[in-house]
């Protein structure tokens, strides 16, 4: 009993710690970004753009997929459902609510801790191992302005676009099948999605998937930059990296839509 | 004439977890020497040379460069030193994703404020002093291991620092190769004046590129001396190390008593 105690002790007192890290990484970050300029060590334009490219452009294949299908299966199964109301056409509305406010943010949230988060901690993690980050700070370069800051920047900036993107692809889903499947009207299909879509449901989508670009980034180069013993470690890394991101992706999305929408405010 | 101390360490004690791996050490590096830290794996030499650096901060003791304490510096006046020195690491440690010239061009692109032509003129006389001019544009996952190094070397000597350190520079390398990178050490010492600290177990290559040796034994440095001092000593440990003989003061077996024992338990 002891020991079990004991084990839940020294977890706390990690995660604390590790969580701890986590905060200090993300001020340094923002640090490096606003006190670079200044200090005539401004971030690299080109890193930035590279992995830009690399994190939003190369990514929208998949989320295209993956924001088509969902909004296809949605517009299927609801429309199951109203047709015994005999209100089919009220699926433009759900699908274009549901797909802002929560599923195209957070899908494609998830979709990019998988492939961008999973490849910034393996990179970093294999930089790590192989003495690169040793051998950039003796060369007096802060690996968090040189590895952290654009993939930061990359990714808060360009997932909020991807999300947007996945409402549209989402939308454009459920519009094959209203159309094509159940017979609904274009206008009146159309018509219906911006009936019910208000300005609050993508504004408040695109906002939440801008947070989540900033958790993917950080627990990526955390895990990265804290990768300890050779390939099984980087392994390893790059797992935690995407498990973490997708569990903490989830309580954010919690929290921010209780306070969105449900908070007394 | 006086020798000026460039480096100097006093009293260095580092222990990990229980292990102390150095016990204490002291040593007085010149300007423009070569001075080589022998000693077998794990006696604690690399650990040296982190500290040396800055990258590991001791329990204990003092290390200076040029003048100043490295333990007390903060990070701002910590980088002004790094600008001063270079570092060959033992697994070469250039970044994978830039080229070899990129590489070798890093530092002054990010420490200087030179141009574009004058920073390829630089990266052509770096690479022609280790014998790869014309290799600017490959990746290092396409040069064999000895070249790797020798581009490291190129790195390390970018910014045009005082001291170099080396990293086990002729580990994993054939005679030949090994005999070169020897020879770059001298040259770079002769014709550019720098003073070289080595880190190796190269028998070899310690007797042709040592002004000075010191031999490191348990984390305490056991002799130092020239290399007729070192070859004519009378400890028998630095002589056991010498000529590789699997006899003397130095175990290979670390508890021979218990062996039975453990066969049989």
């Amino acid at each position: 009993m002891l020991r079990f105690i004991e084990s839940v002790g020294r977890l706390t007192t990690a995660t604390c710690m590790k969580t701890w890290d986590v905060v200090s990484l993300f001020f340094q970050t923002i640090f490096w970004l606003i006190a670079g300029p200044f200090k005539k060590k401004a971030v690299r334009r080109q890193s930035i753009f590279a992995q830009m490219v690399f994190a939003g452009i190369q990514s929208m294949v998949i989320v295209f997929f993956v924001a088509f299908f969902t909004g296809i299966v949605i517009a299927m199964q609801s429309a199951y459902q109203l047709s015994k109301l005999g209100a089919t056409v009220y699926v433009a509305g759900l699908v274009s609510v549901s797909m802002c406010r929560e599923l195209g943010p957070v899908l494609t949230s998830l979709v990019i801790a998988g492939r961008v988060g999973a490849a910034i901690t393996a990179e970093i993690g294999t930089m790590r191992v192989s003495e690169q980050i040793e051998a950039l700070e003796a060369m007096a370069l802060n690996p968090i302005r040189f590895l952290v800051v654009p993939r930061f920047l990359a990714l808060a900036v360009m997932l909020p676009c991807l999300a947007a993107l996945g409402d549209l692809f989402g939308i454009f889903g459920g519009y094959l099948v209203g159309v094509f499947n159940l017979n609904i009207d274009p206008n009146l299909y159309i018509d219906t999605t911006f009936r019910f879509l208000e300005a609050k449901d993508i504004m408040t989508g695109i906002f939440k998937s801008f947070i989540f670009g900033m958790i993917i980034a950080l627990i990526a180069s955390y895990q990265g930059l804290n990768t300890k013993g050779g390939a099984e470690g980087v392994g390893k890394a790059t797992t935690v990296s995407v498990v973490t991101s997708f569990i903490l992706i989830i309580l954010a999305d919690v929290v921010m839509t209780g306070i969105f929408y449900f908070s007394k405010m | 004439m006086q020798k000026e101390v460039i480096v100097k360490v006093e009293n260095v004690i580092r222990k990990f977890g229980s292990r102390t791996i150095l016990n204490g050490i002291n040593l007085e590096i010149f300007r423009g020497e070569t001075f080589v830290i022998m000693g077998g794996s794990g006696c604690g030499k690399s650990t040296l040379l982190r500290h040396m650096i800055g990258a590991l901060k001791p329990d204990s003791g003092k290390i200076s460069m040029f003048g100043k304490d490295l333990t007390t510096l903060s990070e701002d006046e910590m980088d002004v030193i790094r600008k001063k020195f270079g570092i060959s690491f033992q697994s070469s440690a250039l970044l994978d994703s830039l080229t070899v010239g990129e590489n070798v061009s890093l530092p002054l692109r990010e420490h200087t404020r030179l141009d574009k032509s004058v920073i390829d003129i630089v990266i052509k006389m770096k690479l022609e002093l280790v014998g790869l001019r014309g290799f600017e544009n490959l990746l290092p996952s396409q040069l064999s291991g000895g070249m790797r190094k020798r581009v490291g070397l190129a790195r390390a000597i970018s910014l045009d620092p005082e001291i170099v350190f080396y990293d086990e520079p002729t580990a994993g390398l054939d005679p030949i190769v090994g005999g070169v990178i020897d020879k770059l050490i001298l040259d770079l010492s002769q014709k550019l004046s720098i003073t070289s600290v080595v880190v190796t177990h190269d028998m070899n290559s310690v007797f042709r590129i040592a002004d000075r040796i010191a031999m490191l034994y348990e984390g305490r440095v056991v002799e130092v001396g020239t290399k007729d001092e070192i070859r004519n000593t009378k400890n028998e440990l630095v002589r056991q190390f010498v000529s590789g003989s699997p006899d003397g003061p130095v175990s290979f077996f670390q508890q021979k008593d218990d062996y039975l024992e453990q066969l049989t338990k």
